[in-house]
């Protein structure tokens, strides 16, 4: 009988318990705690000449500062937030998009849901940063905003094509029939039964996106298509840091590890939270 | 009086298949019929077709009435008032049937709300948990408080089986759908489920179609027996004089088997 009843019994104990997880929360909580911190306080003025060009990391400079003599730790730290605005903000939209387009497809008549099909495998084909670089170039204007939006729309392709064959999926599974025949609506078996249920892959899928979406970024940046100056991304910092990177090599390797740190977190995390979302993962 | 299911010359095609011809099948209310056939002959099909849920590529021809409406080229939402209040489905596989990620109490109680909603009334908060609690009890589901917390693969086949049978009746349907409903158990769970059928159709006057491949496990609960092979009614009639009497050679091997089993079993030591 203990058997069963801890079967059966919620399991609290391990719901929390995965190492994976909590390096993941480890690893995102200290950007998020770094990039709230960057609104009220900074080490430095980001924009203020407080050092000597290029000085090395020393007790007044954690990280040292860049050619303009600016403290190359507070640019960091604003580039944890910029980081998160981007990757948060295109996440959000691909997933709006992407999902709201997927389920569409997945209840469209055959010919309809194979055009769709058709059109987002030649948006696949298409790498993320080339789209992103031709909505920016579209919008005339590189700014954040820009960014996130161009980031967004290339993102939702992947999102609306996962959400289409997971639905897909679904829809051929005994509950939604039985759903069907005791006269649940569409509408309420694709918020109670669907949703739920791709929930746990579409969550993953989420965080990749996220990490996409700050890699993709960083990219934009240091082609000079993302946020301009005063925004210190770390793509700008790393192609700032181009020029001197045997003389400072600190101008390359922070931002970079800065930006690793920020996406191998948000995988890990990820991959915990499926593991507590899915309740038929979470006893074993 | 007006037949509660009346379906009259079915047939069903896909492009290139002859699935189901000429089908004759009438249920009054309170009726209880068997649906017999070998895996392949169209039974899971003709319910299937009767609650308006064909595959999209199947072509029905002929005429389905559920309740006194059509239900062949009927509208989603014609059918949708239909399904639940006039007939709702028990299927054979309890764990698929089941959504993987609901509680047990959630799942009983979604069908359990709307009806009530159909009906003009609002069931929520501690009045629909009560409910629930007092359907699972109907299906005599063991300590129903903690398997309404337990999500489906907590809980072993026979009680999925239970809850799936919780969620047709909670629908409060006129006719009751049964697809195979205790081929996926062992022996005495089915017999168990068995007696659970017979015990709430015959107290809430339900209309019961009973779908089959097992004669003797049809031969205990239903009153008319309906015999199908290779999607043509073979035989039809009421369940004492089909047995005793068999008139197509199918449904004599299809007895016969039953006996030769029956006889295994007692000349078992």
């Amino acid at each position: 009988m203990t058997t069963l009843d801890q079967i059966a019994a919620p399991n609290r104990r391990r719901r929390f318990g995965s190492l994976t997880l909590w390096a993941g929360i480890a690893l995102v909580g200290i950007h998020i705690a770094v990039g709230l911190l960057t609104v009220v306080w900074s080490p430095y003025d980001p924009s203020g000449m407080t050092g000597g060009r290029l000085e090395a990391p020393s007790w007044l400079h954690w990280a040292g500062t860049d050619r303009l003599g600016r403290d190359f730790l507070t640019q960091i730290m604003i580039g944890s937030r910029i980081a998160l605005i981007v990757g948060t903000g295109a996440a959000a939209i691909g997933a709006i998009i992407g999902v709201t387009l997927g389920l569409l497809a997945a209840f469209a008549t055959k010919l309809l849901d194979d055009a769709f099909a058709a059109t987002l495998d030649i948006l696949i084909a298409f790498p993320t940063l080339l789209i992103a670089m031709l909505v920016v170039a579209a919008a005339d204007t590189a700014n954040l905003g820009s960014a996130i939006f161009a980031l967004g729309i290339a993102l939702s392709a992947i999102v609306a094509r996962l959400t289409r064959i997971l639905t897909k999926r679904v829809l051929l599974l005994d509950y939604i029939t039985a759903a069907r025949t005791s006269g649940t609506s569409w509408l309420g078996i694709v918020f109670r039964h669907i949703l739920p249920n791709i929930w746990p892959t579409l969550s993953v899928s989420f965080a990749l996106q996220f990490g996409l979406a700050a890699i993709a970024e960083a990219s934009l940046s240091y082609l000079g298509l993302g946020a301009p100056p005063p925004n210190a991304s770390w793509g700008r910092l790393l192609q700032e840091a181009q020029g001197t990177v045997y003389t400072a090599p600190i101008g390359a390797i922070a931002p970079g590890i800065a930006l690793v740190s920020l996406v191998i977190g948000i995988n890990l995390l990820a991959d915990g939270l499926r593991d507590s979302v899915d309740p038929t993962r979470r006893a074993r | 009086m007006s037949a509660l299911l009346d379906i009259k010359q079915l047939s069903l095609h896909t492009e290139n298949v002859r699935l189901l011809y000429g089908v004759d099948l009438t249920i009054a209310p309170g009726e209880r019929v068997g649906l017999i056939g070998e895996s392949g002959s169209g039974k899971s099909l003709t319910a299937m077709a009767a609650t308006g849920l064909l595959p999209t590529n199947i072509r029905a021809s002929g005429s389905i009435t559920l309740a006194g409406r059509p239900v062949i080229d009927a509208s989603e939402h014609q059918l949708n008032l239909l399904r639940g209040s006039a007939a709702a489905v028990v299927f054979q596989e309890p764990l698929t049937a089941l959504d993987p990620l609901m509680r047990i109490g959630r799942q009983i109680a979604e069908p359990l709300r709307r009806r009530a909603a159909r009906d003009g009334q609002r069931l929520s908060g501690t009045e629909l948990d009560a409910a629930v609690l007092a359907m699972m009890g109907d299906v005599a589901l063991p300590d129903p408080e903690r398997i309404a917390r337990a999500y489906p693969h907590e809980i072993s086949g026979g009680q999925r089986q239970r809850v799936a049978i919780a969620m047709a009746l909670a629908c409060k349907p006129s006719l009751l759908i049964a697809d195979e409903p205790t081929t996926a158990l062992d022996v005495t769970t089915q017999a168990e489920i068995l007696c659970l059928l017979d015990r709430l159709v015959r107290e809430r006057n339900m209309a019961l179609l009973f779908i089959s491949h097992d004669l003797p496990v049809v031969a205990g609960i239903v009153d008319r027996v309906v015999v199908l092979r290779q999607g043509e009614v073979v035989e039809a009639g009421p369940v004492h004089q089909v047995f005793a009497h068999p008139q197509h050679a199918y449904t004599q091997s299809l007895v016969a088997a039953a006996h030769a089993f029956d006889t295994a079993l007692g000349a078992a030591p």
